[in-house]
């Protein structure tokens, strides 16, 4: 990533964090209100982050993936799925359950992740529309399958909505969080720490190592990786299922360490925000988590701004409503798209079947 | 001398073409064995071959004197055999070592050892006279230095046996003696080199053995003194052609063209052709010599209206026709043949009928009102097949099933066929056989000699020589020089090209 966009990421992060700041210093001390900004932030950026990092395995390798919302979407079902029938059905202790549950997920997402590939690497549909049919296909399947298996009467639940087995508890990295006020900080849910480790892990394996050189090259140049004797499809088919296994392990996120239910369509964009924060990372890890914390903190300001309602002061009156607030992340979206802080530059045979 | 590689009776059958048809070919040690023939001939097809890029549909591959089956490069590479492709097979925003390295990486623990690479790379290239700064992005350096990186990157995996296809296409003539430099290099030292090229002085100069191919076939074997450029050139074709152009001397009148300082920025913003000046008279081909990408197609496409342009005039025939739409200045007499004939001069899936009609369809008699009269563009297209000798199955052909050759008569006959003051010809016979070229030179010669104003860019430096009455070298963007060509040889034009410009003597 370079200079300008760093810059860029920190002012906007900044301005949003000041503006809350300012106007809600009157009920709560700034300081707590940072902390609670910043957890904010993570927690959003989490999704964001592994989902972006899914779309960077993919393209690097020149595999368009727009699937990733329904990656996440069936993910999310389905980690929810095991770790319920773990919990309620063999009474496996919550914990245990939860974990199972992120494995399910983690699955669910890479075997997409392989249809993904099958259908764009070997039968060589056209990328963005085997994408939309997994995105089609995940909000059929998980919104037929939550009314079956949790709302009919004779289902294996017996129409109760289950007793949850709650979510992920939070893992604390230690001596930063004796910190006073601060130190909440470094609390935080195995997922969003894990999100943070796997940035560093991916860009280390892109950069660094002999399978993210062969990645790249084949996102490049297919051809000249196949006169080296590199196999084209094999790289293309490993990298989009690990793709597919990052946006699983997004999705569980959803169900399994935000909250402790299934909603048809909660995953409400994200894939795609995902694919924005990709492009705007320049398909870096670094970038890609740099953007996807821009998205946590427009986020974070929305959901505080909405607490403070009433102490907003008069001439900033029209940030009282709620869907002015609301549409920041949103418009954040399109100005970053828009590329104006520099051209981002896709991998040369981004969505490009190969023939050999 | 021990034969190294040989291919015995190979077939590869395209859909519709049977590019290799029972092929026979060997290379001895230490050798070059040139591999001789026209576009289309099936050369690269049995060099991907060999390579095990395509699997044959018959016939047997030995190396040093064991038949092995290939079934991907990286068999080829197991034996000893490189390949530098016509096209580059490197990545542009890899750098030299990460190029090299790619499929046969050092690593240490999980991470790459560049260092290790770097040093083995500067060590291959000091052998073999050159210095390769491993660290440099490829996508920065000149498609000569590329070359070296592709050689380099086949000595790095042992290569014993070289192919080079086509590897002087794209390279100056100074670039082409010091490749033949390394070749010698290499050979002395026992490797064993496939030399593909459809040009012949090259063969005379370099090859030890020489095999010709024609439709597939192998049509030929001979060795430099036996044989004469004439005799290959028809041996190469199947028939008689002559390899100079014959021109009686320009009478140059009118300007009909005149550029002053012109400004031309490319698709990134940076200057593509800076401050130019030229003028070009009826009656007088002035040819434009240079290295691809030294600002020529940005030239050519402001000149017709396809670029903006952001400084300077241009005046043809006393008219001001910077930023002009390519309508008016195709409407002011100026013919255009341009140098990606199917992206900017046919529409491939439309019929010959109606490429022959692009740039007239609108006006009398081809319309009337809003009507188009169909049945005046196909008796215009019956009489250009006939009279431009196209070979098509009918008028109705889709143009992008043609060959290549005979894609360009198209184009040729359309831009020739209205009255014209001026033709700009953009690397009129790039890819075409011997045959097609003399068709099209002598259009060319033709039309000067009616007095049209030729403007012809072409990196081929033969060509230039041959036709043109003045010669202007381009180089980053400048004209460097305008010379006549009485003056001008193949040395002193191809250092200009290269960017050398002679010291006066003070
Ligand atoms: N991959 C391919 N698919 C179909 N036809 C091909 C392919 N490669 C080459 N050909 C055809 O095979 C013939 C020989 O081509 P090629 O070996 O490239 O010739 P050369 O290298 O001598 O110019 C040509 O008619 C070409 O159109
Ligand atoms: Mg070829």
């Amino acid at each position: 990533m370079n200079k300008r966009r760093f810059y860029f990421i920190a002012a906007i992060i900044i301005l949003l964090y000041l503006i809350v700041i300012l106007i809600g210093s009157a009920q709560i001390s700034p300081l707590v209100l940072l902390v609670s900004l910043l957890a904010t932030t993570i927690s959003v950026a989490t999704p964001l982050t592994l989902g972006a990092l899914s779309g960077v395995f993919c393209e690097r390798a020149g595999v368009v993936n727009i699937g990733i919302e329904g990656m996440m979407l069936t993910s999310a079902f389905f980690g929810w799925f095991g770790a319920v029938f773990l919990n309620t059905i063999w009474s496996v202790p919550p914990l245990a359950s939860l974990l199972f549950g992120v494995l399910v997920a983690i699955i669910i997402g890479g075997l997409l992740g392989l249809l993904h590939a099958w259908l764009s690497v070997s039968l060589k549909v056209d990328q963005v529309i085997g994408g939309t049919v997994i995105n089609i296909l995940a909000i059929g399947i998980t919104g037929f399958l939550n009314r079956q298996l949790f709302f009919e009467k004779n289902s294996i639940f017996g129409g109760q909505i289950p007793h949850a087995p709650g979510v992920l508890p939070r893992i604390s990295i230690p001596f930063l969080v004796d910190i006073p006020v601060v130190g909440k900080v470094f609390e935080q849910q195995p997922i969003a720490v894990a999100a943070i480790v796997l940035v560093i892990v991916a860009n280390f394996v892109l950069f660094r190592t002999r399978w993210g050189l062969r990645t790249r090259a084949v996102g490049e140049h297919p051809r000249a990786a196949d006169t080296i004797g590199i196999n084209v499809y094999k790289m293309r088919y490993w990298n989009v299922i690990i793709g597919g296994m990052l946006a699983g392990l997004a999705g569980a996120y959803f169900t399994i360490e935000s909250v402790p239910s299934f909603e048809p369509l909660m995953t409400n964009g994200r894939g795609f925000i995902s694919l924005a924060a990709m492009i705007f990372g320049n398909w870096t890890p670094f970038g890609a988590w740099a953007a996807a914390l821009v998205f946590g903190a427009a986020q974070a300001f929305q959901i505080n701004l909405q607490q403070f309602r009433a102490v907003i002061p008069p001439e900033w009156a029209f940030l009282q409503y709620s869907y002015v607030v609301g549409m920041v992340p949103y418009i954040l979206t399109m100005v970053i798209l828009t590329g104006v802080i520099g051209k981002t530059v896709a991998p040369a045979a981004d969505g490009t079947p190969y023939e050999k | 001398m021990s034969i190294v590689l040989e291919a015995h009776g190979i077939r590869k059958q395209f859909p519709g073409v049977l590019a290799n048809d029972d092929v026979s070919f060997d290379l001895k040690k230490g050798e070059i064995h040139v591999l001789l023939g026209e576009n289309g001939a099936g050369k690269s097809t049995l060099m991907n071959v060999l390579y095990g890029l395509y699997k044959p549909d018959g016939g047997e591959i030995r190396v040093n004197g064991q038949a092995i089956s290939m079934s991907s490069p990286r068999d080829a590479i197991e034996h000893g055999i490189g390949m530098v492709h016509q096209h580059f097979m490197l990545i542009p925003v890899f750098t030299v070592a990460e190029n090299i390295m790619l499929g046969m990486e050092s690593v240490r623990g999980l991470a790459l050892d560049e260092k290790v690479v770097a040093e083995r790379v500067r060590e291959l290239s000091r052998d073999l006279g050159m210095e390769l700064d491993p660290n440099a992005y490829v996508h920065d350096l000149s498609v000569g230095v590329q070359q070296r990186v592709e050689i380099v990157k086949a000595l790095y995996r042992k290569a014993e046996i070289l192919i080079l296809d086509e590897p002087t296409a794209v390279l100056t003539p100074q670039e082409v003696e010091d490749l033949f430099k390394i070749m010698h290099d290499l050979t002395n030292r026992g490797v064993s080199i496939v030399f593909i090229t459809h040009k012949l002085k090259e063969v005379l100069e370099v090859a030890d053995r020489i095999t010709v191919m024609r439709g597939g076939k192998v049509v030929g074997s001979t060795t430099p003194s036996e044989i004469s450029e004439a005799e290959l050139a028809n041996l190469m074709v199947g028939r008689e052609v002559s390899l100079t152009v014959d021109k009686a001397a320009a009478q140059p009148k009118e300007t009909v063209l005149e550029v002053s300082n012109l400004r031309v920025l490319d698709n990134l913003g940076t200057v593509a052709v800076d401050d130019v000046s030229l003028t070009v008279q009826a009656g007088e081909i002035l040819g434009i010599a240079g290295v691809q990408g030294n600002g020529q197609t940005e030239l050519v496409r402001a000149l017709t209206g396809l670029a903006r342009v952001s400084g300077g005039s241009i005046r043809l025939d006393g008219q001001e026709v910077a930023n002009a739409s390519p309508r008016r200045i195709t409407e002011l007499g100026s013919a255009h043949i341009p140098e990606d004939r199917q992206k900017d001069g046919l529409v491939l899936p439309f019929p010959v009928m109606d490429n022959l009609v692009l740039n007239t369809y609108y006006l009398p008699p081809f319309s009337q009102g809003l009507v188009v009269h169909w049945d005046r563009a196909l008796e215009n297209a019956n009489q250009r097949i006939e009279q431009f000798d196209i070979r098509t199955p009918s008028a109705m052909t889709h143009v992008g099933t043609l060959s290549g050759g005979n894609q360009q008569k198209v184009i040729v006959a359309r831009e020739l066929s209205r009255p014209i003051k001026l033709l700009i010809a953009s690397q009129p016979t790039r890819g075409l056989d011997v045959g097609s070229i003399e068709y099209i030179h002598g259009q060319i010669i033709k039309r000067r000699d009616e007095g049209v104003a030729v403007l012809l860019v072409s990196t081929e430096l033969d060509e230039v020589l041959q036709l043109s009455d003045r010669i202007a070298v381009m180089y980053r963007g400048k004209i460097l020089a305008v010379v006549p060509a009485a003056e001008a040889t193949k040395e002193s034009i191809g250092l200009l090209m290269a960017g050398i410009t002679e010291k006066k003597p003070a």
